[in-house]
Parts: C-alpha cells; sequence; structure tokens
C-alpha cells in the first residue's frame, strides 16, 4: 500500500492534508479516495473529466505517470506516490 | 452611487473604498491567486470571486459577510464525456464572468467561460449546469474559437431587466447569441458587425465581441466593443450600427460602460489595435459619446498623457451613477465623478487588473 505525498501548497487549501497510506490500485482510485477523505480535493488535481491538470505531475516511486488522462497507472506495488505541482509561471 | 470598488487582480481580490475624499485600501482576498472577475450580487448582498489557479484550475468563492470570509463552492464543470472538438475533452479553462439572473430568479446565476460555455445556477450558486441548448448550437463547431486566448470565451451575458426569459451573450470569438424564451433556443445576433480577420467580415457567426452590454433605461439599446471597432444596437441585436471613428482613436478595446438613464450615452478605453494592445501614442484616454456614438469626446484630464502602456481589460470599466472607474495592465485604478469629464488616480502599483466592478 503506497504512501501518499503531497506539494506543501495543497495545504493552503486543505490544511490537515498529511502524507498518508492509501489502498488502491491505480492513480485514479488513490485520487477517488482522497477525494473521499478530503472533500473537494479531487478538483484541485484533475479536471471534470478526470485528467489530470495540465501543471500538475504524480510520480510513482520517481517516475511520471504516463496515464494523464484516466489515471491507469498501476500503484498497487509501488512505495510512494507524489502529487506535486509543476514549475511554470511566474 | 457606490463606494465600493472590487478589482479582481493577478495578485488576488482587492477592495477599496471612498472614506470622506479618498479612497482607501479595506481588505486583501485569495492572496497570490488571480482573480479573473469578482462581483456584488445585490439580491443577496453575496461577494462573488472566480479565480484562475495556475495549476489548481479555476475556483468559484462567495461571501457573504462583505469579504471577511469565503466559502468555495462546486465550480462549474462539463458533463462526463463532453468534448470541446473530438478527442479532446471539455474542461473549464477560465471563467471569464458571473452574472446574477433577473430580479424574478432570485436564485439564478449565470456564469460564462472558456471554452464557450455557459453555465446556470438555480440555487444561488451552490451547483450549476452547462446551457446546453446553446453549448449544441450548430455554429459552435465551426465559428467559435481562441482569440487572445486558447479558446472561445464567454465574456458578456446581458439578462434583460424586463423580461429575465430574454438574455443575450457574448463569445469571444464567436459573436453575439440571444435567447427569448429562457434558453430553449439561440439565435446569432451578429448583423452589421465586422470580423476584420475573417476572409468574410460579415459572417453570420464567429464575430468578436470583446465585451457587450445594454443601456439599463432601454435594454433594447445593446453596445459592444469588439475586435473591430465599436457597435450599437436600437433593436435588441437584431441589427449592429458601426460607431467607431474613421482611423480612431475610437475603435479597439475591449471594455464599454453604459449610461444608467441615458441610452444615448457611453464610454469606452480605446487601446492600439490590435498586435500591439497598448495605450495610444503613450496616452490615456477614455472616450464618451453622448449621441448614441454619432461623436466622441476625449476625456484625459487627470490621465497619464506620457510613458505609458496601460490596457485595460473587458471587464475593468464599470459605472455608478455618475462616477466611472477603471482599473489597468498596470496596475493603476483611476475614478472620476463627473462623467469622465476629470480623472484622478486611486492607486498605482496595483497588480494587473482584470477586472473593476462597484459593490
Amino acid at each position: 500500500m503506497p504512501i501518499i505525498k503531497f506539494t506543501h501548497h495543497l495545504q493552503r487549501f486543505f490544511p490537515t492534508l498529511a502524507p498518508q497510506s492509501i489502498p488502491g490500485q491505480t492513480v485514479a482510485e488513490i485520487i477517488q479516495e482522497l477525494d473521499r477523505r478530503y472533500p473537494g480535493l479531487a478538483a484541485y488535481i484533475v479536471n471534470e473529466q478526470g485528467g489530470l491538470r495540465k501543471h500538475v505531475n504524480i510520480f510513482v516511486d520517481g517516475e511520471l505517470i504516463q496515464d494523464r488522462q484516466s489515471l491507469q497507472d498501476a500503484v498497487s506495488e509501488a512505495e510512494v506516490v507524489y502529487i506535486f505541482q509543476a514549475l511554470s509561471g511566474g | 452611487m457606490s463606494d465600493r470598488l472590487l478589482l479582481g487582480t493577478n495578485k488576488g481580490l482587492l477592495i477599496l473604498e471612498k472614506r470622506g475624499k479618498t479612497w482607501e485600501f479595506v481588505s486583501e482576498s485569495h492572496r497570490a491567486i488571480p482573480v479573473s472577475y469578482a462581483m456584488h450580487d445585490p439580491r443577496h448582498d453575496t461577494l462573488w470571486a472566480c479565480l484562475d489557479h495556475g495549476h489548481w484550475g479555476t475556483k468559484l468563492h462567495r461571501s457573504q459577510d462583505g469579504g471577511a470570509t469565503w466559502e468555495e463552492v462546486p465550480a462549474p464543470k462539463y458533463p462526463e464525456g463532453m468534448e470541446r472538438e473530438p478527442g479532446h475533452p471539455a474542461t473549464v479553462s477560465y471563467i471569464w464572468c458571473i452574472v446574477p439572473g433577473g430580479q424574478d430568479q432570485p436564485n439564478r446565476l449565470y456564469v460564462g467561460t472558456e471554452p464557450g460555455g455557459l453555465f446556470q445556477s438555480d440555487d444561488g450558486g451552490d451547483s450549476f449546469h452547462l446551457v446546453e441548448t446553446l453549448w449544441n448550437h450548430p455554429t459552435r463547431p465551426t465559428s467559435w474559437f481562441g482569440g487572445g486566448r486558447d479558446y472561445a470565451g464567454l465574456c458578456s451575458i446581458v439578462v434583460d431587466p424586463r423580461d429575465s426569459r430574454h438574455v443575450t451573450i457574448g463569445i469571444s470569438v464567436g459573436g453575439v447569441y440571444e435567447t427569448c424564451d429562457g434558453g430553449e433556443t439561440w439565435q446569432p445576433r451578429n448583423k452589421g458587425t465586422l470580423a476584420c480577420y475573417l476572409p468574410d467580415p460579415h459572417v453570420e457567426s464567429g464575430q468578436d465581441p470583446h465585451y457587450m452590454t445594454c443601456s439599463p433605461s432601454n435594454p433594447d439599446v445593446l453596445w459592444q466593443q469588439s475586435h473591430c471597432g465599436v457597435f450599437r444596437s436600437t433593436d435588441g441585436g437584431q441589427n449592429w450600427q458601426h460607431i467607431s471613428q474613421p482611423g480612431g482613436p475610437v475603435y479597439f478595446g475591449f471594455a464599454v460602460a453604459t449610461d444608467e438613464h441615458d441610452e444615448n450615452t457611453a464610454w469606452v478605453v480605446p487601446a492600439v489595435a490590435d498586435e500591439f494592445r497598448m495605450a495610444i501614442n503613450g496616452s490615456l484616454m477614455v472616450c464618451r459619446t453622448e449621441d448614441g456614438g454619432k461623436t466622441w469626446q476625449e476625456l484625459r484630464n487627470g490621465l497619464p498623457q506620457k510613458n505609458c502602456y496601460d490596457l485595460t481589460y473587458r471587464h475593468a470599466l464599470d459605472i455608478t451613477g455618475d462616477r466611472l472607474a477603471f482599473g489597468t495592465t498596470t496596475g493603476n485604478v483611476f475614478v472620476s465623478d463627473n462623467r469622465g469629464d476629470d480623472w484622478a488616480c486611486i492607486g498605482n502599483y496595483f497588480p494587473p487588473i482584470f477586472s473593476v466592478r462597484f459593490a
């Protein structure tokens, strides 16, 4: 069961957000469970069609996920899932 | 006449108030988050702020205590599976505006978005749904497209104060559309406007109204500052008259404001078209017509007249009584208490300003 870690920027909107273990087979399932634990959080990470927002990155054990549209990358064997914001803008 | 200003800026919502003879900075909300639009809904004394997080998407917030605290409400969403174009999911990439419904619709709100979606709420903003009749208009796939941004933006929403089922909207780029049956059907209303960037400038759809509004004393009188001139209609958009000045300065710009009592009076803030998008000859002016666009006066008193690069966006000019206010991309805010004859700068050094609305 992977540990989910977050950019600290998300704590501005979800102050109690902290690294935590979440069961799931795919990144999409992780996001779904996160939204159950923190209502509204999913809308910060993915758009209304389920795609990863343009300037958000998710790494599974250090590897950028491949499926940004439906988030089907496997996580069941992973140790750490990082949810970061991409570096962009000024 | 209102003494309160809401500034939607690149670094948050700023609220200014006139106390005595001076305008004072009252509060800052949503620090460092771009606020694309903010307005006060007098029906419920509610403030609304449209946020454009660079990373986390578009959000909608409301305040029922004058901006002291804010509540995030679910932002408008395109229905699951909906596509902007074949193979490309439709997602809200920008909230252009939020507008109250009619007086007989106390819980109705409209939201205009990129890419070209009109959303409607009938529960005071707790939830929104896409107005699919407009989204599915047969002209959308071929005639709506991006201009300054990537996709078409629904930037103008005019609810007829005499009949709430009569709504006119403006899409940049797409054109003006009207419903007379509460949104069941929509008709393009662009006859007489010009799309100077297309092979056929007289297309029925594909026009670019940067901003459109009506004269409150006669809502059949519509005004639009388009990409290719200023236009006025006296028949609810059935026909538009080109009221720009040959050779300018009244031609290109984004914002237009109308007089509350006089259907012949309006103000625009001209700029250099269109690949430049800056003040004309380095000097700032507002132009006013008091005869329905036959003639224009240049109003410069109190505005910078050299080394000026200020541009005023489409939602960054507003009016209350005889008082006008506008904000610029350079972070300046100017106010006139005499219908534009004289201006005073009430703040420099603000972030780039996207919207200015009296509250």
